[in-house]
């Protein structure tokens, strides 16, 4: 059972503590080192000047949008089946960065969109599917806000996040099953699209959007797992809450 | 639920009841997939942004309504008339060409060679009159320097980018 001691909040309380301050650091450098490398030492694109440089934030948001809603369900529905409840706090601390993340990507596409293509928006299968995610995580945030009983609301959120995830692979795919404004996968396995110096930019960029959620997910669920957990016994003897009372 | 329960008798210990949770959540979740994957297929005409070249010449494209058409500005095709905002161009999917016609502002990546969408209607003559023009972009980034080396494959991948 070992491997499941970790499940308990009270011994994961100081453990995501600690990821907290090292996923934090990584986050900051390497989004100093990225933004640096992919605002100026990268060269422009030949067709669309300076403005493709956006793609530093937008593809690395765009890629976090969709994993973290994946990841989200996933803790969900580990919530829902084993009916453990840190797995559920974990999942409801996903909510607010995906929805961030969703938020990010569309709102730099528009932007990139407008000197691109012509136009802020269009209604094709990539850029709907993707407003549809928002609405997803939008609806389990507020699915959440309107149940009172934490319990009560993990299983409602589980249900409606674990559906939704039919969503993701509809956003993944959409650029190769339909004709779409939106173009392919910039990064794929196997053949590269993409510059050297603009790759290692956006890559540094997309590891420090994992490492910042990652840190930000953590942060969240121990302030979740006070709220939740503040009648426990160890949680009163903790340092910092001792210090209030 | 409770007959269900007192005819299995294993689904009395916790585990089997968490085992019964998973395979509802695995159920569900198939048929979540199932019914999207059918409202995909059956809506997939629909969830087309723009038609290309060689559905407009197969009569797969609408003739009296408008609708988006997408495909590459074809080489040497344009030409602007005397008021300087009339251009005339033709998209291509190097299958098939369509004439188009527009009056108005276009994006500043709107060149021979590149990538399209125009929205507009065809008319009697088989000319596409745009009331919109859109560029599609490629996911090619290209520094300069190699730009000329990479023309070639530049225009294969917008080409594959129609499918």
């Amino acid at each position: 059972m070992n491997s499941f001691k970790y499940a308990s909040p009270a011994q994961f309380y100081p453990l995501a503590g600690k990821l907290v301050s090292v996923f934090a650091v990584l986050a900051t450098v390497l989004l100093i080192i990225g933004l640096i490398v992919g605002l100026y030492l990268a060269p422009i694109d030949v067709t669309q000047k300076d403005s493709y440089r956006i793609i530093y934030v937008h593809v690395p948001a765009a890629w976090m949008s969709m994993f973290l809603y994946v990841v989200m369900a996933f803790w969900y529905a580990i919530a829902l089946g084993a009916n453990t409840r840190l797995s559920a706090m974990m999942a409801q601390s996903i909510a607010p960065t995906g929805a961030l993340m969703t938020a990010l990507a569309l709102w730099t596409g528009s932007f990139w969109g407008k000197p691109t293509w012509g136009t802020y928006w269009e209604w094709d299968a990539r850029m709907t599917s993707e407003l549809v995610l928002l609405f997803l995580y939008l609806g389990v945030i507020a699915l959440r806000s309107a149940i009172d009983d934490p319990r009560r609301a993990d299983k409602a959120c589980g249900v409606l996040a674990i559906v939704g995830v039919v969503n993701v692979p509809i956003i993944y795919m959409s650029v190769q099953w339909w004709n779409t404004l939106h173009q392919g996968a910039t990064i794929s396995v196997g053949e590269r699209t993409i510059d050297s110096m603009m790759l290692t930019g956006l890559l540094m960029m997309i590891f420090a959007f994992w490492f910042y959620s990652i840190a930000i997910t953590l942060m969240r669920v121990r302030a979740i797992i006070l709220e939740r957990e503040a009648g426990a016994n160890w949680i009163s003897e903790l340092s910092e809450v001792k210090g209030q009372r | 639920m409770t007959g269900q329960q007192a005819a299995n008798p294993q689904s009395g210990s916790g585990m089997s009841a968490r085992k019964k949770r998973f395979l509802w959540i695995g159920f569900g979740l198939l048929l979540s997939f199932a019914i999207t994957a059918l409202v995909v297929k059956g809506l997939s005409a629909n969830v087309t942004y723009f038609y290309s070249p060689t559905e407009v010449a197969q009569n797969v494209a609408p003739k009296d309504r408008a609708f988006r058409i997408g495909g590459m500005v074809e080489e040497k095709s344009l030409r602007r008339a005397a008021d300087g905002l009339t251009i005339y161009f033709g998209v291509t999917d190097s299958a098939h060409t369509v004439k188009a016609v527009y009056t108005g502002i276009l994006p500043d990546l709107f060149a021979e060679g590149k990538g399209v969408v125009a929205q507009g209607k065809l008319d009697e003559n088989g000319v596409f009159q745009a009331t919109r023009v859109l560029a599609k972009h490629d996911e090619n980034y290209v520094a300069p320097e190699v730009a000329e080396a990479m023309d070639k494959a530049h225009k294969e991948a917008v080409l594959k980018t129609l499918k």
